[in-house]
């Protein structure tokens, strides 16, 4: 594919999207630094980069979303439309986003046309809507009834509308933002053999994507972004994963290096092998954000193990399935040999697991309710005298020790949590966790959204208090700089075991091949 | 992030300092719950001036006995709001449940049904006809997952047309007085009904203030999603919460059919309590987003809707214009305990 491309890449005719030094700065951070990009006819662009280097400001920018604070964008040499010409922009460029923007009430053929139905005057022509709509899907060979209702499609067909939808709309360059992301296998390859077809018709293509061997397998080039910055930009035939890999991670920043040599290198010595607390068997969990196909998983008493993956890959799901917040379809979760019912918070609580969520907004706290109550929320039961009635002493006396534990910062514990700062009220959900003695702790994502001193402090606490407890820990995160406390750390990829390493501290360059689905063999410890 | 920097010991000085702070927050709680308070306080002025009668022990023992019975059903009411959800069936259970009761003790001659039976087995019949009522709601509503404001308007008008059904549209009398009791009798010169009402408020509050399963209500209310994360059995609350409201609007069935002697027609959801019952809650500050609200405010909306109506009779104002003048002092009480109550009626 790419010897037979290669040739074509009319150096001399001007690309049909060119953006030159492009520029964007949000408050302190500066998202690009003068990034040069350019699409051609008949060309797949991949675009890669880890979280925060800069890639959906670039395919916002490129859409037409947000305005670059320097820097020029040009559909075939000819300067870029004015922002708020939507129209204008959505003829030039189309964006398939990640998640779906069809409207699903609405049939296929509207979706199609959604915002410029066929008709005269105002008034849609059902008739041509729908003929014109069956010719778009058949010209393109998409196999999708025109008629059908949107929310009944899968996901691989919406997002076929919405590729129809921009190529009816004469659109000829394609961004597609991680459009395998909710995919299964076989729609993956059905995607890529459609995006085929669409680059063998001419189109241009910008790929946007955390799966490598997606890149390598239908990228003509590649562009990566780093920190802002365009680092690599070459044809994917001269390069190896280990580069392209490297280029992304770069160096270590001096910061994590330093961290890593200092608090997560005083490590305990490796136990000895203790008896298996909790037991995963091939568990199935139908999620939007990421199901579970056969995950199994064991976890031995006072272990900590860490569970990563990319958006999508189910980590954030088998957290909550441990936890019993998320129901599954089959396998089985035990704890202590004692098999947990799906689904039930409560039930996992009382066998002995604490539960930090993934969003502390969402699950995490009752805004209006103070921090101790909050804090004993799990507790109440226990702190209860005779016939269920409860002092709020007790409760301030049970939180008082976890609040100076972990350092909550607050105008007394009868403060609202909803009044805490960010770090402060994760510190509470945390206790939440804690205040039962679990056996387990499942914590999923716990420093997101914290900021670094906070961040710290939670990681400390939550490896001092699994340790002095006894208790394990199964941390879901993708943030790497978490799973440095973990003994062990497991990898998913699209629902399953990938691999896992064993030895900290972890490589984040080996973390992330593997998150990718590469075997980092060559390299292995 | 001011907060973050401080050291940690900054926390342990402050640790003398929790239970003043405490005692204000509540003391602060408790300002908002009672946020309706200076109205209360104008209307006994308005009324005073407009009749003589009016701040009489007489009267005022009468106003008590007839909002008791509003009183009971805003409980309930409340209840739901709290834990997010909400019921507009409870004015028929509040007619329902007592006709149940009546005609299962007065004598067919009397429309009864004819089993006679004694009055205190008719109370119990009234209770069973709440819980009943309760359990099918609240399965509809959590298990079900169906939208409560049209499931229980769906149950309002078909538990209204079994209050009718049953008895072709009757009214029931010749009540026993051992049923009557609660509505009418007075202890002294204090109503018990108004007593028990009060009994019934004083209980609700303080369990929902100090007991597990109260404070598990305004987890619940508050924030569904981290309720159930901390373990508690959202559901089985929830349910249990539908039941205790349809119980205490059985009670305040009973109470009202006591205070008038008689099991009318049109008790519960041919006179439209639903709209006083809200009215009392939301205006006495309980969020209907759930989580928010208490006791003494909702207390404070029921007397304040009392005087309303005992000040407009006493007024002599125009019947046909009762009900225009009732709903704008609503409007104005809402707005005023918005103003007061700051951030609570706010949401």
């Amino acid at each position: 594919m790419n010897e037979a491309s290669q040739p074509q890449t009319n150096e001399h005719a001007p690309p049909i999207v060119e953006a030159r030094g492009i520029r964007k700065r949000f408050g302190n951070t500066e998202a690009l630094r003068g990034v040069d990009a350019a699409l051609h006819s008949g060309h797949c662009l991949g675009l890669v980069g880890r979280n925060g280097a800069g890639k959906s400001t670039l395919v916002s920018i490129l859409s037409g979303l947000q305005a670059p604070d320097a820097g020029d964008i040009r559909f075939q040499g000819e300067p870029a439309p004015a922002l708020d010409d939507v129209r204008a922009w959505r003829s030039r460029i189309a964006t398939v986003f990640q998640h779906s923007m069809v409207v699903p009430q609405l049939t296929v053929a509207e979706n199609i046309f959604l915002g410029d139905l066929p008709g005269q005057r105002n008034l849609v022509n059902w008739r041509t809507t729908r003929v014109e709509a069956r010719n778009v899907l058949r010209e393109w060979d998409f196999d999708v009834d025109p008629g059908a209702e949107c929310g009944t499609l899968t996901v691989e067909q919406r997002q076929i509308v919405e590729i129809a939808g921009a190529l009816a709309r004469g659109t000829r360059v394609l961004l597609l933002d991680e459009p395998t992301a909710a995919l299964e296998r076989d729609a993956v390859r059905r995607l890529f053999e459609r995006v085929r077809a669409l680059v063998a018709a001419g189109v241009a293509v910008l790929y946007i994507s955390h799966h490598l061997e997606e890149v390598f397998e239908i990228c003509d080039d590649v562009l990566v972004l780093r920190d802002g910055d365009v680092v690599l930009n070459a044809p994917t035939g001269t390069l190896t994963e280990d580069e392209l890999v490297t280029a992304m991670v770069g160096e270590l920043d001096t910061v994590a290096a330093a961290r890593t040599s200092t608090a997560r290198t005083s490590r305990r010595p490796a136990a000895a092998p203790s008896e298996e607390r909790l037991v995963v068997s091939d568990i199935v969990a139908e999620s939007s954000r990421g199901s579970l196909l056969g995950t199994s998983l064991v976890v031995r008493a006072g272990e900590r193990v860490g569970v990563t993956g990319l958006l999508g890959a189910g980590v954030a799901t088998l957290g909550r399935v441990i936890a019993g917040a998320h129901a599954y379809q089959s396998g089985s979760v035990r704890l202590d040999g004692r098999l947990l019912p799906a689904g039930r918070p409560d039930a996992a609580l009382a066998a002995g697991i604490g539960y930090i969520p993934e969003d502390r907004w969402l699950e995490g706290f009752v805004g209006q309710l103070g921090c101790a109550e909050n804090m004993t929320m799990s507790i109440s039961r226990r702190l209860a005298g005779p016939l269920g009635v409860l002092k709020p002493s007790a409760r301030t006396r049970a939180a008082r020790p976890l609040a100076d534990q972990l350092s909550l910062v607050s105008r007394g514990l009868n403060q609202p949590a909803g009044e805490l700062s960010g770090g402060n009220q994760q510190k509470v959900t945390v206790a939440r966790a804690v205040a039962s003695r679990p056996k387990l702790v499942v914590a999923i994502t716990p420093t997101r959204g914290v900021d670094v001193a906070s961040k710290e402090l939670l990681l400390a606490a939550l490896a001092d208090l699994t340790e002095s407890t006894g208790a394990s820990l199964l941390l879901a995160s993708d943030e790497f700089d978490d799973l440095q406390i973990c003994d062990r750390v497991v990898i998913l990829v699209r629902g399953q075991v990938f691999t896992e390493f064993s030895e900290p501290p972890f490589d984040d360059e080996e973390l992330i091949a593997a998150t990718e689905g590469l075997t980092t063999a060559g390299r292995e410890r | 992030m001011t907060e973050i920097g401080q050291p940690a010991a900054g926390a342990v000085e402050l640790g003398p300092l929790f239970d003043n702070r405490s005692r204000r927050l509540a003391a602060a709680a408790f300002v908002r719950g009672a946020a309706l308070l200076p109205v209360i306080v104008v209307l006994l002025v308005v009324g005073s001036f407009i009749s003589p009668v009016f701040l009489t022990t007489s009267n005022l023992a009468q106003v008590g006995q007839e909002i008791s019975a509003l009183g009971v059903v805003v409980v309930g009411e409340a209840l739901i709001i709290m834990i997010g959800g909400m019921d507009l069936s409870l004015e028929s259970t509040f007619g329902l449940s007592a006709m149940v009761a009546a005609w299962l003790i007065i004598p067919v001659s009397n429309y009864g049904e004819g089993t006679q039976w004694s009055p205190y087995l008719g109370i119990l019949a009234l209770l069973a006809v709440g819980v009943v009522i309760g359990f099918i709601n609240g399965i509809a509503i959590v298990k079900g997952r169906l939208n409560g404001f049209i499931w229980t308007l769906g149950m309002t008008v078909v538990l209204g047309g079994i209050q009718d059904g049953m008895v072709n549209g009757q009214s029931l009398y010749n009540l026993p007085p051992a049923f009557n009791w609660l509505g009418s009798a007075y202890v002294g010169s204090v109503p018990v009904s108004l007593i028990f009402t009060a009994a019934i408020f004083t209980a609700v509050g303080l369990f929902l203030r100090y007991h597990t399963v109260g404070r598990q209500i305004y987890a619940i209310g508050g924030n569904q999603a981290a309720a159930r994360a901390a373990g508690i059995r959202v559901d089985r609350v929830r349910i249990g919460v539908y039941v205790a409201g349809s119980v205490l609007a059985a009670i305040g069935g009973l109470i009202e059919a006591g205070r008038v002697q008689a099991v009318a027609a049109d008790q519960g959801y041919g006179e439209g309590i639903i709209f006083n019952v809200f009215a009392a809650a939301v205006i006495g500050g309980v969020s209907l987003k759930g989580g928010r609200g208490g006791m003494v405010g909702a207390a404070s909306g029921v007397v304040l809707l009392g005087l309303v109506q005992n000040i407009l009779d006493l007024g002599g104002v125009n019947n046909y214009w009762i009900l225009a003048i009732t709903g704008g002092v609503i409007l104005v009480a809402l707005m005023m305990a918005r103003v007061i109550g700051g951030e609570v009626t706010a949401e």
